[in-house]
């Protein structure tokens, strides 16, 4: 899932300056599960926000709050065109692409970021998200016994760690899991240590976002006509 | 004092301690500030940061959230569950600038009459020292801003509102 955080509630405050009435909009789908941006979490960034106004004296400012079930797709847009109508701005708690399909949806509405989107990642444990892929557009997982050095080495190194790798510890950070550790313990666990032997090619970054902003195609499911936009 | 200056404290109990200690002390006829109003919850876990957060919207001068003694949970971990988010919710208050002092969190048995007497004093003198709080409309708003904590926890309790 894409995880993300809220930003501390001055900075939202301070980004809506101008506006009179503001419409938060919640997204039920991976800020959700992560606990930035769903309906309980609109709810009270929605009350800090509108206290948080009213102590700077700007009290009179409207701030409104609903959540959909996904920002990231037109089709369950739709239903919030009326009610944006009646609000100067709107204050996106999707990540973002749900901020920017937002902007793009409503070209007349300032739309405002009110979470950091970090990463695509799991839940670790209880309150913990951990990061796991930075969507490279070239898996090589099967390469790497199932964990990703791209993402999970500070080094990004692909044929064996570092001399800073100790007990199972990234030197960079000793909170983090060595990936190269990681690496060789699942490829002994599962007898396939030989295959690390093999030297691993560096690795085409030009199917990553460094090539540019990519865009996935299925032309069985484009509908006739339409295609991609751009 | 002005009847518009005289503060609204919430003391959210838990059914199974603080409730009962507060029912304690008023049948041992202690005294405690009329600030204080008790609302009854289940056990302090369904206390959610947002039902807070509601309660300093609508104006109140500040709330103690008062559940069973640690261990003592009749849910196992409720209470310690709504401590975190006590402790959220008053990063967020600080955060604001409404300030962590207004909320705090207690623990106590069904059994500690005198105890309740005693923290809803603390609560109230701590609240005096901080003055009103800024977000209160006048008194009427704020008695209105009570029955509606009242009637959420009622909604809460009956399990129509989370
Ligand atoms: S190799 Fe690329 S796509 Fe696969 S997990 Fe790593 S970053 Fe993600
Ligand atoms: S210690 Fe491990 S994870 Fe950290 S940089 Fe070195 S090889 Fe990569
Ligand atoms: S039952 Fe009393 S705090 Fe949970």
């Amino acid at each position: 899932m894409i995880v993300a955080d809220r930003k501390k509630i001055p900075e939202i405050r301070d980004m809506i300056q101008g506006h009179d009435r503001v419409l938060l909009v919640g997204c039920g789908t991976c800020v959700t599960v992560c606990l930035a941006g769903g309906e309980r979490e609109v709810g009270i960034i929605g009350a800090a926000l509108r206290m948080s106004l009213k102590l700077v004296g700007r009290g009179h400012v409207v701030v409104d709050q609903c959540t959909i079930e996904r920002q990231c797709e037109d089709a369950f847009i739709d239903i919030l065109a009326q009610r944006v109508s009646q609000y100067d701005a709107i204050c996106s708690l999707g990540c973002g692409a749900g901020v920017q399909t937002l902007a793009e949806r409503f070209p007349q509405k300032p739309v405002y970021p009110g979470l950091n989107t970090q990463f695509i990642g799991i839940l670790e444990s209880q309150g913990v998200w951990t990061e796991k892929c930075l969507g490279c557009g070239h898996c090589r997982l099967g390469e790497f016994a199932g964990v990703c050095p791209i993402t999970r080495c500070a080094k990004r190194l692909l044929n064996g760690p570092c001399g800073g790798s100790r007990e199972g510890k990234c030197e960079v950070n000793a909170d983090t899991e060595c990936a190269w550790q990681r690496i060789y313990d699942r490829a002994k666990a599962l007898g396939t240590l030989d295959r690390l032997d093999a030297i691993a090619a560096p690795h085409d970054w030009s199917t990553g976002i460094e090539g540019g902003p990519r865009k996935v195609v299925r032309e069985d499911q484009c509908i006739a006509g339409l295609g991609p936009k751009s | 004092m002005d009847t518009d200056q005289e503060l609204v404290i919430l003391a959210l109990c838990c059914h199974y301690c603080a409730y009962a200690a507060a029912d304690m002390a008023g049948s041992m006829r202690l005294q405690y500030p009329g600030s204080v109003r008790v609302l009854r919850f289940p056990c302090t876990s369904k206390i959610e940061v947002n039902y807070l957060l509601t309660a300093f919207e609508r104006g109140i001068d500040g709330i103690l959230v008062a559940g069973c003694l640690e261990g003592g949970c009749h849910f196992l971990e409720g209470n310690l569950r709504a401590r975190r988010r006590v402790e959220r919710a008053k990063k967020l208050l600080d955060e604001i600038g409404l300030g962590a002092g207004r909320l705090e969190m207690f623990n106590l048995s069904s059994a500690e009459g005198p105890r309740f007497a005693e923290i809803a004093t603390e609560m109230h003198e701590r609240v005096v020292e901080l003055g009103p709080s800024p977000l209160r409309r006048g008194r009427e708003a704020v008695l209105a801003g009570v029955a509606g904590m009242a009637s959420l926890a009622e909604a809460v309790i009956a399990g129509e509102k989370t």
